[in-house]
């Protein structure tokens, strides 16, 4: 691999090294060397300009080549993700310190949705799952990964790729247009067909919104419900994390029935915590949390299912009353 | 003694990080002192104080703050041990993006935020390219693509390090860097240790003190601009 690479880098002009691999024009400009002749091959191209450039990167002419072979390797190795089939989480201690007994194993393409009062720890399940945790957090959880417990080298590997977060504090900072920014994301995920899924994402997010946003509108621009739309579109199409954790989105505007529908759908693992009956209950299984313990893990029923059918209209009916108020229409009770 | 050198701009979360990885570092029974270098003003002092942590401050004044460190870092790592510390920890505010404190044989880590604007990795330079371990923080207010996006530019400019999350509020992710510390080389001192990368600031007449703007008063090293 590291031999073909030099080949390459040695022997093929700038244009076709760009055409190969079109990310390496951020090297060139990483390094100052925007302006190099593409007709050539690199190393003839470094002899027409200023040395200096490189002197002042610490590097020389041949120093600059391993280095571009070195970019190569790593931007090309960035794509290999563990394939997670399955994880488990075996049970540690409540926050008074007694034993929290219980073995739980979520497969991929499975939702599960974790419940309890506020402050009771379900957003510490989530961080425990995020760090892989080996009995070393206050709760002396442990995170199996198909069915194994890892070294800490391997979470060190994993870490940051393995899981995506999706949280209600979670905003867009950067001054980029919807679709220069769907474009940058594929750009770093290396993506075969950056056009394609920029599209499929796009159309997903404006799928889960009332009010539909253009590629030209500015992320920053959205409101709070287009942000989250975009931010669950991008997270289920782009994203490669096989691990999915959300954190409470539910006041967020978006249709969220879908939303979840989406984000498991490339067979991902889903976990919500959340207050919301609608999401709860979407969920094939859920987890009540109390005074920083697993207490119950509940099988969502088919009369649950149906009574989830109930709750929508019941969602509907208020998102309904919601609507006409937007539009400044008046409410009655006949329209309730 | 261990000695690990945190770099990082302004408000990136260094003291944030520091402190969150002390918690870690106290449950395993780690006596740790802070040698902060500043330039002008620093807040931090406050900070370690009242987190018990033994600091030391240094001000940079008109020197750049890694030129400053790189002459005091022989003395502090002397404190520490005169102070019986098991991790001397330093903290630099990297400012001129041209220098870093890194130091060949100790562990060095670059604290940078997701708030800084996706391109910030690429132009960073040597306190980024050359450090063992990257710490982002401010993850939580950001979205996974950008995340993501942040994380892969780090990759670009320094494929070996090991990149760490962490929030430096709520300490999230910090105990990962806690498990790293052991990898901090024990010294006893830095003589005959040498920095990763040169840190040269040529010496001009402006270094020295000149105001005055005109061809007639620039000495020394002087690097001039082409304009068309
Ligand atoms: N088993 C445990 N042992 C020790 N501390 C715990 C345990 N579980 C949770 N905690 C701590 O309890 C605090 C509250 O937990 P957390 O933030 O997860 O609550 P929450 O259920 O997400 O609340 P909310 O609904 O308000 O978001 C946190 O500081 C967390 O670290
Ligand atoms: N939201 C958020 N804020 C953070 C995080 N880390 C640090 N901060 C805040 O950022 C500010 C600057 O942090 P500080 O540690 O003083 O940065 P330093 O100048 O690099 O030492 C402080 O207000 C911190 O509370 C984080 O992970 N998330
Ligand atoms: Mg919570
Ligand atoms: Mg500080
Ligand atoms: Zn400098
Ligand atoms: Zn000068």
């Amino acid at each position: 691999m590291i031999n073909d690479l030099y080949d390459r880098v040695t022997n093929e002009t700038l244009q076709e090294l760009i055409a190969d691999y079109p990310i390496v024009a951020d090297f060139f400009i990483n390094y100052n060397l925007q302006n190099l002749e593409n007709e050539l091959p690199f190393s003839e191209a470094l002899n027409k300009v200023d040395e200096n450039i490189l002197i002042d990167f610490g590097l020389n002419k041949t120093t600059v080549l391993d280095q571009l072979v070195l970019f190569l390797q790593t931007v090309s190795g960035e794509e290999q993700t563990t394939t997670v089939q399955e994880i488990t989480i075996l049970g540690g201690q409540t926050k008074s310190e007694d034993v929290e007994e219980f073995v739980f194993s979520i497969k991929s393409g499975e939702i599960i949705s974790i419940v309890g009062p506020t402050g009771s720890g379900k957003s510490r399940f989530l961080a425990d799952i995020e760090c892989l945790a080996q009995r070393d957090t206050p709760t002396k959880r442990q995170i199996l990964v198909n069915g194994r417990a890892l070294e800490d080298e391997e979470r060190f590997v994993m870490d940051g790729r393995l899981v995506a977060q999706l949280s209600q504090n979670m905003n867009f900072v950067m001054d980029l247009s919807v679709g220069e920014f769907l474009e940058m994301h594929a750009k770093s995920r290396l993506h075969p067909n950056p056009t394609k899924v920029v599209a499929e994402c796009f159309a997903a997010a404006n799928e889960l919104v009332g009010e539909k946003f253009t590629l030209q509108t500015k992320v920053t621009q959205l409101s709070g419900g287009q942000s989250r739309a975009l931010m669950i579109a991008d997270t289920a199409c782009m994203s490669t994390s096989p691990i999915v954790l959300i954190d409470e989105i539910e006041n967020a505007g978006v249709d969220r029935r879908q939303a979840i529908h989406m984000l498991a759908k490339n067979e991902k693992i889903v976990l919500i915590s959340t207050h919301d009956p609608l999401l709860a209950l979407m969920a094939g299984k859920r987890l009540v949390i109390k005074n920083g313990g697993v207490y119950k893990i509940i099988e969502t029923t088919p009369e649950e299912r149906e009574s989830l059918a109930k709750i929508e209209m019941l969602d509907n009916t208020l998102q309904s009353i919601r609507n006409k108020l937007r539009i400044g229409d008046r409410i009655t009770p006949d329209t309730i | 003694m261990r000695l690990i050198t945190v770099a990082g701009p302004p408000s990136s979360g260094k003291t944030s990080v520091i402190l969150r990885l002390a918690d870690i570092l106290r449950e395993k029974n780690q006596k740790i002192g802070v040698v902060k270098f500043d330039c002008l003003t620093s807040f931090d002092k406050i900070r370690y104080t009242e987190y018990d942590i033994p600091v030391l401050v240094g001000f940079a004044g008109k020197f750049c703050p890694d030129h400053f460190f790189i002459s005091n870092v022989e003395d502090a790592v002397r404190w520490g041990m005169r102070e019986g510390f098991d991790i001397l920890i330093t903290e630099s505010a990297g400012l001129c993006n041209r220098c870093s404190p890194h130091i060949r044989g100790v562990l060095a880590i670059c604290v940078i935020d997701n708030l800084s604007g996706i391109h910030t990795p690429r132009k960073i330079g040597p306190m980024l390219k050359f450090a063992d371990i990257v710490v982002v923080t401010k993850g939580d207010i950001v979205s996974q693509a950008e995340r993501e996006v942040f994380m892969f530019n780090i990759r670009q400019v320094n494929s070996n390090a090991k990149i760490i999350f962490i929030n430096g509020i709520t300490g999230q992710g910090a105990f990962m860097l806690g498990k790293h510390t052991i990898f901090a080389a024990k010294i006893a001192s830095l003589r005959g240790y040498k920095l990763r990368f040169t840190t040269p600031a040529s010496v001009c007449s402006y270094c020295t003190g000149e105001t005055r703007i005109g061809e007639e008063y620039q000495n020394g090293m002087l690097r001039k601009m082409e304009f068309p």
